[in-house]
């Protein structure tokens, strides 16, 4: 599904990502370790499309097709999701209504026909119930007074709107309890199939305990330095990064 | 003959056929003697600084419109109205009122023209008593206006009133001449306790130049609530002067929302007098201009008495290489005490050639009051266009969505469903995405 080769990126000069090589297939749950500026959120930045980093080389092939040429919107379109470690707050913007706009928009880019407000309403609810997720909570404005939780969960509750492929989870689990964090996990678990994948991207190692990875890869100084199978991930919790280096 | 040489000349003509409005003639011929003094004013004139009249003025305006009723087909112009909901409407075509389009009233209050409230004697007392009572006189073009008064919008609500439907005051240019100059004059009474909701819509329905200079005087009653709606959304060779004066007394609560998409030229002096105690003046403003469009909003709020509020809010998002001025004056005199008075100006400049002049002006003269102010100039925030473009909205409807989000709280103190409907589309048009924004 996603093919990464040889990826390098950076920002102002300054390279971040420096030759990174991962394969995620369908079906499968990858997760990306590693310390602070280890590259984490630049590699799903760069994935996503964000147009602040610059890819200087290497390849981002997704269903054997180049995205490094697609906008994100495009890139959204074509089934890749982010979730967003800090997602943006938008007064005035309800979270219905945006992702009516999400929506509708992306089905305008396949050529396809709105969806009927009766059969949105009724998958909004549906997915809604599926997460926990307050009915109230979807008239307020988009992220508005959130607290980190409800940030979090209005993250997945648009990837169950969605349907992504690839789901890129990045720093997911920051500022939430255990609580937030079991909804959020569990919501994730009951998206999955053998038709999508999901990229976890974390500093610790208690998301995993409930997002169970298949492969987990250590990134180090723009660099994957090691995969392995998710007893790394417990591994790493015990020894921390420093023996890696 | 430049500009104020015909008006000159015109102005002899007008008031040798307007002898049935004898009433208001010494008004009128005072008005005008003092715009031929000052002219019109120029950037050296602080309240001008930031905004050339180079160009507005530079027409060669047909001063006197004809009499004759000019033909407009509803079917044009009915895009214009609010037509989903039943109101009181005026409507006046290059200067004149067209009753055939019109929805008029006397039954228990007067919804009709100014023409007939300066020449009937039954209207002289209202007339005598309010007319050109808070017309600020050192405003050029509220002088001019005065001088030319003729035609305009008359609304004398009587004490406990609550009018059932709003009002609409729309003036079309059907461009017929080819470039006019038009200066309607309305004058609007709410009487004690009573309630009115007011859009004021200034049109072209075709490409000429055309200058409006408009004046409205409000006065408003104990605990009368007055909501008033401008929607400045005109062609780009129209220019409009927008004069507007509020009196309030006791208790009363009036709100003045002014959307501004052009035309060409947008100027709105907007001034409000607090009479008496416990009075709350809303001053709400959205902007969105783009290329070679001007708006300048200057506003007033001169607290005279304890206890009363005002809010004032603008939003102003520039686009191209279009310009606004934003210059809010607070005055709180010493008498004034526990005033509260809120004002917020925040804009964005979307693209490289766009610009704003904002200038606050807080004269406080007593001590025990709250007032604040605060000016932002910012641009749109690149991780937030980034998160919407990541959840597939492209670039542009992202953008919109922001600046609709930015807009919000101006939008929400529409009172009227439809009005915000139709202010929703005009600025999603204006922003060119098809978006349904509404919350």
């Amino acid at each position: 599904m996603l093919s990464i080769k040889n990826l390098h990126a950076g920002i102002e000069n300054k390279e971040i990502l420096r030759g990174i090589n991962l394969e995620i297939k369908a079906g499968e749950v990858h997760a990306i370790m590693g310390p602070n500026g280890s590259g984490k959120s630049t590699l799903s930045a760069v994935i996503a499309g964000n147009e602040t980093y610059e890819v200087t080389e290497g390849e981002i092939d997704f269903e054997n097709e180049s995205i490094l040429e697609y906008a994100p919107e495009e890139r959204a379109h074509k089934g890749i999701f982010l979730s967003f470690q800090y997602p943006v707050e938008i007064p005035g913007v309800t979270v219905t209504n945006f992702i009516k706009t999400a929506i509708n928009e992306t089905r305008k880019a396949k050529g396809l026909a709105d969806v009927p407000a009766k059969d949105l309403l009724k998958l909004i609810r549906d997915k809604a119930e599926l997460l926990e997720i307050d009915r109230k909570f979807l008239s307020r404005s988009l992220n508005e007074g959130f607290s980190g939780g409800e940030k979090k969960r209005n993250e997945i509750f648009q990837m169950a709107m969605l349907e992504p492929k690839l789901a890129i989870l990045d720093e997911t689990d920051s500022g939430l309890d255990i609580d937030a964090l079991k909804i959020v996990a569990n919501g994730v678990n009951k998206l999955k199939n053998e038709n999508n994948a999901v990229l976890v991207i974390t500093h610790y190692q208690r998301l995993l305990d409930y997002i169970v990875p298949d492969f987990v890869h250590v990134l180090h100084n723009g660099k994957i330095v090691k995969s392995g199978g998710k007893e790394l991930a417990l591994e790493l919790e015990e020894k921390g990064y420093d023996w890696l280096k | 003959m430049d500009l104020k040489e015909k008006l000159i000349s015109s102005f002899l003509a007008f008031e040798n056929t307007s002898a049935a409005d004898a009433g208001i003639h010494q008004i009128r011929t005072a008005a005008f003697h003092d715009f031929e003094q000052k002219g019109f004013p120029t950037r050296k004139d602080e309240e001008w600084k930031y905004t050339s009249l180079k160009e507005v003025l530079n027409h060669d305006y047909q001063i006197l419109t004809k009499n004759n009723t000019s033909d407009i087909d509803l079917n044009d112009v009915r895009k214009y109205f609010i037509h989903e909901i039943d109101t009181y409407k005026l409507i006046f075509v290059n200067g004149v009122y067209n009753s055939l389009l019109s929805s008029a009233t006397h039954d228990g209050m007067d919804i009709c023209v100014m023409s007939s409230a300066i020449s009937k004697p039954k209207y002289k007392m209202v007339v005598d008593y309010y007319f050109n009572k808070i017309v600020n006189k050192n405003l050029h073009f509220a002088n001019l206006n005065t001088s030319f008064t003729k035609e305009g919008a008359f609304i004398n609500i009587p004490k406990n009133v609550v009018v059932s439907k709003p009002i609409e005051i729309i003036y079309f240019n059907t461009g017929e001449d080819a470039e006019l100059m038009l200066q309607p004059r309305n004058l609007v009474v709410v009487g004690e306790n009573s309630h009115v909701q007011i859009i004021e819509r200034h049109q072209s329905v075709k490409e000429n130049s055309v200058l409006t200079n408009t004046l409205t005087e409000i006065f408003a009653h104990k605990r009368a609530i007055v909501d008033f709606y401008k929607i400045q959304n005109d062609l780009d060779s129209a220019s409009l002067i927008d004069n507007t004066f509020v009196s309030q007394q006791k208790e009363s609560i009036v709100s003045i929302n002014t959307f501004s998409f052009g035309g060409k030229f947008t100027r709105n002096n907007l001034e409000f007098y607090q009479e008496d105690e416990r009075i709350t003046s809303n001053l709400n403003g959205f902007s969105l201009i783009g290329k070679d469009q001007f708006v300048d909003h200057h506003t007033l709020v001169h607290h005279k008495k304890p206890n009363c509020e005002s809010h004032e809010m603008y939003k102003g998002m520039f686009f191209e290489n279009s310009t606004g001025v934003f210059n809010g004056k607070i005055i709180v005199d010493r008498e004034a005490q526990k005033t509260n008075a809120f004002q917020q100006n925040n804009n964005m400049l979307i693209d490289d050639g766009a610009s704003i002049n904002t200038k606050p002006q807080l004269e406080i003269f007593a001590d025990d009051v709250k007032c604040s102010h605060g000016c932002t100039i910012g641009q749109l925030d690149e991780k937030a266009i980034f998160y919407l473009r990541s959840r597939g909205i492209p670039e542009k409807e992202a953008k919109a969505l922001m600046l609709y989000a930015f807009g919000n709280d101006v939008i929400e103190k529409i009172k009227i469903p439809e009005l915000k409907e139709r202010i929703t589309r005009i600025i999603a048009k204006k922003l060119n995405v098809d978006l349904s924004l509404e919350v």
